[in-house]
């Protein structure tokens, strides 16, 4: 168990910067998911806390103890990969006992470090298995039961239910987060997946270019987005982002409009608004409900699409701008293609933000 | 997607086939059954004779061998003769090979090796000397090359298997003599070897400060067949060198990565990642050079023609030495039916040991 922290960590290839200078406090037994896009930095920033990696500037602490020129197999960590990088030529149990094959522990002391992974990842019918007689979740299984008998003091987790397929790493996840319930170990995993970010994280990390864009809760992020990458990262289907113009600025909030939206007074926290400025609205399609009644929204456009989940309904519309937005409900509906509708919204599920949307 | 005519028809897939087909029947299949056929028969290059069949008589002709216990010579009152240096004295060995009717199936043969077994004397015979010590020399020459050029070949590859400024200049000089003629290699090799004024003779004379008594490698039965091995190591171990990189780069990364994590010791991560990896590659090199080595007939014909004193001598360069320079074409097949029973059956015998155990 131990508290990670990364003090100014910055990682050059060369002339080029690619991890631009990161402060991150991670505690004790927490779960951080580090999410962005891919070329964000994610992975580095991963493999240079296990050491793969050189940390070309920065201090970075593993347990209070700074550990910038420490071998990994120091560090107290293990390591899953995406690609599982288990042993083709190695039965299950030997996989999962590698570690202390290498470190040259006593056969017994080995056999029960297995039996327990295999225990708390139920797979001890497994055992006698080689790779390549396994599926995939269950390879996944057997790389993440080689880092538990290392008893790290920070799992790191690298994309690794990337290579799954989509009802797979929906069990995978759970295990993960089971695992994490279990073991109470600082956990970072790393993914652009931002569904896993949002489930398995007590802390998200995101990250763009290089630098952090916002540290926090998954729900502080999906609800108070600091800036529009996290607003458009965060959420399924992404945020509506629709380009509007300041008609007058108050305290603690601002009347906007554009041709497709009447006035609306909606809460904003940014400093120094001038009427006529143009701000980017931010509107979740959960949080929009479309109707038939012209009169009753304050938005207005006409239906391009319907796509039916059955327990979700995603209409696709044309604003009478023409601009695209995009509305979910969450119950099944039929709006006929062509349908001129309105659309409501609470204030206090909006947000504004400066900059154009794109 | 059409498919056109010509790639659905048959008749134009043979015809396409034929000339390289053809040429494989005429100059490969065909001799090969020749090759059999000939070894039953008593068939020379240019003969006068109508050929005739001779059944296994080439075969006896060439494996045909005895044992002959000698006792020594005693006097009429049955006390051993000696010689003056105290030696014992024993029959002559054409007393039971030339024209014995008690020893009719040893008629014909020569003594190839011989021991001393208390008062008595073993003799070894065979029919055909020559051809024996060829086997020798040549299953001599392949237990020596091919373990050492292998193991010289996966240094090598080792060494040249990293990301250095450069690198590719020590692939190329280790490549190079793959590249030259055999021919042309053996050629300069004679000269390096020369008795006189040799390279190596010089060298050796030179960091030994004249100490280095120079010797005729390829004219000193002791020195010919291990300074042959030594060339012919040289001159191919680059091109295995090659196919253990190739056999090395297929191997994950993310393996080494996973085994730096786990603490792997530089000799611990050869032997649970690079070696496990290199399992088919190894495989393969085992019998191509297995296959190369009993193939050896250049380096002999160039360099020493066999001698001195049938040193060199080796299977292909009597197949070759019969069939063309004695114009016993029956004989040279009986030799090469013999190499490929021997050679499948070691192939056999290797894919059996090196076979896929689950």
């Amino acid at each position: 168990m131990a508290t990670v922290r990364l003090k100014d960590i910055r990682k050059r290839f060369g002339a080029t910067e690619v991890i631009k200078g990161i402060d991150l406090e991670i505690e004790d037994g927490e779960f951080v998911v580090f999410v962005g896009p891919s070329g964000c930095g994610k992975s580095t920033l991963l493999r240079m806390i296990a050491g793969l990696e050189t940390i070309s500037d920065g201090t970075l602490e593993i347990g209070g103890r700074v550990v910038n020129e420490v071998q990994p197999k120091e560090r107290g960590i293990a390591m899953v990969f995406q690609s599982y990088a288990i042993f083709p030529h190695m039965t299950v149990r030997e996989n999962i006992g590698f570690g202390l094959t290498v470190a040259k522990a006593p056969k017994a002391e080995r056999e029960a470090a297995v039996q327990e992974a295999a225990r708390i990842l139920q797979m001890e019918h497994l055992l006698d298995r080689r790779p390549s007689q396994l599926s995939g979740g269950q390879r996944q299984r057997v790389a993440i039961g080689r880092a538990i008998t290392r008893k790290p003091e920070v799992f790191l987790f690298d994309e690794p239910l990337s290579n799954l397929d989509a009802a797979l790493r929906m069990d995978m996840r759970m295990e993960i987060g089971r695992l994490h319930k279990e073991l109470k170990t600082t956990m970072i995993y790393v993914t652009h997946d931002q569904v896993e970010a949002m489930t398995l994280a007590d802390k998200i990390v995101v990250l763009k270019d290089g630098e952090v864009q916002q540290v926090g809760a998954p729900m502080d992020l999906y609800h108070n987005p600091a800036n529009l990458f996290v607003a458009k990262f965060l959420g399924a289907p992404s945020m509506n982002l629709i380009e509007v113009e300041v008609a007058e600025a108050r305290a603690g909030s601002a009347v906007v409009k554009n041709p497709a939206l009447d006035p609306i007074e909606l809460p904003c926290k940014l400093d120094g608004l001038r009427p006529g400025e143009r701000l980017t609205l931010g509107l979740r399609p959960q949080y929009l409900h479309p109707s038939l009644d012209p009169s009753e929204g304050k938005l207005h456009g006409k239906v391009k699409l319907t796509e039916r989940l059955g327990s979700e309904t995603v209409v696709d519309l044309e604003l009478t701008d023409g601009s695209p937005l995009i509305a979910a409900l969450s119950e099944d509906a039929v709006f006929e293609r062509g349908r001129e509708v309105s659309l409501t919204f609470r204030p206090e599920q909006t947000h504004l933000f400066r900059g154009s949307p794109n | 997607m059409s498919r056109s005519r010509l790639t659905q028809s048959n008749r134009a897939g043979w015809a396409m086939a034929l000339p390289g087909f053809g040429l494989i029947a005429v100059f490969i299949i065909l001799p090969f059954f020749f090759a059999f056929g000939l070894s039953f028969t008593n068939q020379r290059l240019i003969s006068p004779n109508p050929t005739e069949w001779v059944g296994l008589d080439n075969y006896r002709q060439l494996m045909g061998m005895g044992v002959l216990t000698l006792e020594p010579e005693r006097d009429d009152e049955g006390t051993l003769i000696r010689d003056e240096d105290g030696a014992l004295a024993y029959p002559r060995l054409r007393n039971f090979t030339r024209g014995n009717p008690d020893y009719a199936h040893l008629d014909g043969m020569r003594e190839w090796l011989s021991w001393s077994w208390g008062e008595n004397q073993v003799v070894v015979l065979a029919r055909d000397v020559v051809f024996m010590t060829a086997i020798v020399n040549t299953l001599t020459f392949v237990l020596i090359v091919a373990p050492v050029q292998a193991a010289l070949a996966l240094g090598l590859a080792l060494l040249i298997n990293q990301r250095l400024r450069g690198i590719n200049i020590f692939r190329t000089i280790y490549f190079m003599p793959v590249v030259v003629s055999i021919v042309v290699v053996s050629l300069l090799w004679r000269f390096i070897y020369d008795g006189n004024d040799g390279l190596l003779n010089n060298i050796l004379s030179a960091v030994t400060f004249g100490a280095f008594e120079p010797v005729d490698w390829l004219g000193n039965p002791d020195t010919a067949l291990p300074a042959i091995m030594a060339m012919s190591i040289w001159q191919a171990v680059g091109f295995h060198m090659v196919i253990w990189l190739a056999g090395l780069q297929t191997i994950s990364p993310t393996l080494y990565e996973a085994a730096e994590i786990e603490g792997t010791s530089r000799w611990q991560t050869f032997r649970y990642v690079t070696w496990p990896g290199l399992r088919n590659t190894a495989v393969l090199i085992l019998i191509v050079i297995t296959m190369q080595a009993f193939a050896l007939f250049a380096q002999i014909d160039v360099m020493t023609g066999g001698g001195p004193l049938d040193s060199t001598q080796t299977i292909v360069f009597q197949a070759v030495e019969r069939g063309y320079g004695k114009q016993d074409i029956s004989g040279g097949s009986t030799i090469s039916v013999l190499l490929f029973l021997l050679v499948l059956t070691i192939s056999l015998i290797q894919r059996y040991l090196t076979r896929e155990r689950n």
